[in-house]
């Protein structure tokens, strides 16, 4: 059944992602997009870039995303329960376990080992975002006739804004969409 | 705490939260700073220094860190119904939203100059992914800690080349720091005296 399929890979993606906002993507892509064909590699680009620009967590608003374009609002329901589970049930035996003893060093010390980890994977999936941005069939394949130069140019463009002139991300993005529009006229 | 006081704490919970997380873009770690501005520095009803321990919870736990941060606040100060109040808040504003959107998608996609707006801001999203993974990776090179630099390339070249699923790099990697915290721990050898 579609709900119990939401709820459990939401259920996975809110228990294995740690450290926060970007470690939740390579989760969501590998259940979305590659194990379960909810959403194609370019609705996913989209689904991220729709997350960046709205308030919320990728997790909840990738939930409820899938869940209203796979099942309606009871498979949103379904998903963002499952997205959030993990994340109750974890955080409240933390909270409980710190007022009575105070001590958090055995877990922050595991964390400092899990975090180079979660590093590769956010590089893993912001890498699939842009191949699928770079090159017009989605795949990796350097033919001249393939490659987008123009969007290459706006990721160009949108790293320096981002790291020389430290502009906001949202009105960075939202500049590369802009150019791309205009040039598409 | 009585019932009936525990009532406006409940309320006042669900507005902060649903309040913030309505407002808040950017990610998980500026709604922790906001949640810190609310509940330490305008309703004191928490301490600094608990907050920042609060704080270090919510970040080490799975899961969206704006949820964890909600779970934690609203635990500490109205246990289960707290969570209740808080985690609602937390997460209606990003349901109505992109409930809205998810509807609003398919014609969004068919209208040719949203779709290449939606394009070109893929190359947006990239950069400022890239921006991310440059900091964080960095971070992880200038600890010089020989290991962990070893575990980023190795995972990424697994998952990459390999196929290997997600989860099972995290789970052997979250295995493999527990044994090394813990192998650490007893090779202190004169472990601090423990103050109650």
């Amino acid at each position: 059944m579609i709900y119990i399929q939401l709820f459990l890979s939401f259920l996975q993606i809110g228990l294995f992602s740690f450290g926060g906002g970007y470690a939740a993507m390579p989760l969501i892509q590998e259940q979305v997009v590659i194990r379960h064909q909810w959403l194609s590699m370019s609705a996913f680009a989209d689904l991220m870039t729709i997350s960046e620009m709205t308030p919320g967590p990728i997790a909840v608003n990738a939930a409820t995303f899938v869940g209203t374009q796979t099942a309606g609002f009871p498979g949103a329901a379904a998903a963002t329960l499952g997205c959030i589970l993990p994340s109750c049930l974890f955080v409240t035996l933390l909270a409980f376990v710190y007022i009575r003893c105070r001590n958090l060093s055995l877990l922050q010390q595991t964390l400092a080992s899990l975090r180079p980890a979660v590093v590769a994977m956010i590089a893993k999936a912001g890498l699939t975002i842009l191949i699928s941005a770079f090159f017009l069939d989605g795949t990796f394949s350097l033919l001249r006739e393939n490659i987008s130069i123009r969007m290459i140019v706006w990721f160009a463009g949108a790293v320096f804004l981002l790291r020389r002139a430290k502009w906001n991300p949202i009105l960075v993005m939202v500049l590369c969409g802009v150019c791309e529009t205009v040039f598409c006229l | 705490m009585k019932t009936s006081e525990k009532i406006p704490v409940l309320l006042r919970l669900f507005l902060s939260t649903l309040y913030l997380s309505t407002f808040t873009f950017g990610g998980g770690y500026v709604i922790v700073t906001l949640l810190k501005n609310t509940f330490v520095d305008k309703y004191h009803w928490i301490d600094e220094e608990e907050m920042l321990d609060l704080v270090a919870i919510a970040q080490s736990s799975p899961g969206a860190i704006a949820v964890n941060g909600a779970i934690v606040v609203g635990f500490k100060l109205a246990g289960f119904p707290g969570v209740l109040a808080s985690v609602s808040g937390a997460i209606i504003p990003p349901m109505v939203i992109l409930s809205l959107v998810s509807l609003c998608y398919t014609a969004f996609c068919t209208n040719p100059l949203i779709a290449s707006m939606l394009n070109g801001m893929k190359a947006g999203v990239g950069a400022v992914i890239a921006s991310v993974v440059w900091d964080m990776g960095g971070n992880v090179l200038q600890t010089k800690d020989l290991t962990g630099i070893l575990i980023m390339f190795l995972s990424f070249f697994l998952s990459w080349f390999g196929g290997v699923n997600v989860i099972y790099i995290i789970l052997c990697t979250a295995a493999f720091g527990m044994l090394r915290a813990v192998c650490h721990k007893f090779r202190q050898k004169n472990p601090p005296p423990r103050s109650r």
